[in-house]
């Protein structure tokens, strides 16, 4: 008797098959909002290169209310991945000090530290 | 018989039917049952012509993994009283051909695993007079989580990307060869990057994280390929930059 092996189809529906791919794809679209905001920036650098009354375009352009809900959103978005992203760092960067493993809480912990430092330095160096 | 649950069962027999189609059966309710007892018992009692692979019945071969309500698990490890008495659907592996049945084909997989050749290839060949290769329980430490894979490709089933890209290498096989390249004792990490480290192997990965959610030996597949993704990357940089290095 010869084989006959049968191959299922994948659905265009697959991940609203379960809430942890759904999650995921949540994260892949959101994600298009940073890149979108790094856009934003990079708009904003070209700008203030071309001279003052550019730049107050710009400001002018960022400061509209349909802008700041999408800065909002992306604010939120950012958000959303760096603490997605804190709490998957121990299974990428498992550190072992003095033959023993430090826990995942002290290295997402250390993240959240990190984090606080740096936001603060930036709100410092702005504010001068 | 007092109590009774309903399992319904993907059948595909490839000499008489066209497509798979589901299978009723009514099976006693035990208490301490799982679904490969219910399985045993539609097999010994009903339906001798039910086709499905186990061995142990305690999750150590690996054999048994099923789709238990549409999720990947070792049909030996899922219990009946856990289902609350609602019917029970059982299916093959996702992302696998079906051979018959609720066997699917893994000769993919198989490929797969030796083209990362998941064995220690030692650093410098040495003969038997010298003795073994020694290990501190510290070395061991580093990979031992990884060691504990028993090859029942639930994170296969779990992995959209497997679904989407027949090719790419999959969680199982390339948390081995992490395994394989933490090991003290092993020098072939730049023979297993060849598979590792293309386009098939980690970088088609976007860490969806289902792999460590489904994997019953709590291996994490996942973590083990972001760790190379990043070991991967200094290579690559080190290769480049650093000349002669390795």
């Amino acid at each position: 008797m010869s084989r006959r092996p049968y191959v299922r189809k994948v659905e265009r529906s697959w991940w609203l098959a379960h809430p942890r791919y759904v999650a995921y794809m949540v994260r892949e679209i959101t994600s298009l909002f940073i890149v979108l905001y790094c856009a934003l920036l990079v708009v904003g650098l070209v700008r203030l290169a071309q001279g003052p009354a550019a730049w107050e375009g710009f400001v002018a352009a960022v400061s509209s209310p349909v802008n700041v809900v999408f800065q909002l959103g992306c604010l939120a978005f950012a958000t959303y991945h760096s603490v997605t992203w804190f709490a998957v760092t121990p299974k990428a960067m498992p550190l072992v000090l003095k033959g023993e493993r430090v826990p995942s809480k002290t290295i997402v912990a250390a993240h959240y530290v990190a984090w606080a430092a740096v936001s603060l330095v930036v709100l410092v160096a702005v504010g001068n | 018989m007092s109590q009774t649950i309903t399992i319904e069962v993907l059948r595909y027999r490839p000499e008489t039917d066209a497509e798979p189609f589901f299978q009723t059966y009514t099976v006693p309710h035990l208490e301490d049952g799982v679904v490969l007892d219910a399985l045993n018992y539609v097999k010994d009692h009903i339906d001798p012509t039910l086709s499905y692979r186990w061995s142990c019945h305690m999750a150590v071969c690996g054999s048994c993994g099923m789709m238990i309500n549409g999720e990947p698990k070792l049909s030996c490890h899922a219990f009946l009283r856990d289902y609350g008495g609602r019917v029970i659907r059982v299916e093959p592996l996702d992302h696998f051909p079906i051979e018959r049945d609720l066997v699917i084909v893994m000769e993919s997989f198989i490929d797969k695993l030796s083209s990362v050749k998941p064995y220690v290839i030692p650093k410098a060949e040495k003969p038997i007079e010298q003795g073994e290769y020694l290990q501190t329980p510290l070395q061991l430490m580093a990979f031992k989580q990884y060691t504990q894979c028993i090859n029942c490709l639930l994170c296969y089933a779990a992995c959209p990307q497997i679904a989407l890209n027949d090719d790419f290498v999959g969680p199982a096989a390339l948390a081995l060869a992490h395994r394989y390249n933490l090991d003290s004792r092993d020098g072939g990490k730049g023979e297993r990057a060849d598979v590792v480290a293309s386009n098939q192997g980690i970088w088609e990965c976007t860490f969806v994280g289902a792999c460590s959610e489904v994997c019953p030996k709590h291996v994490d597949p996942a973590a083990a390929i972001q760790q190379t993704k990043i070991s991967a990357s200094l290579d690559w940089f080190k290769a480049r930059l650093l000349p002669g290095a390795n």
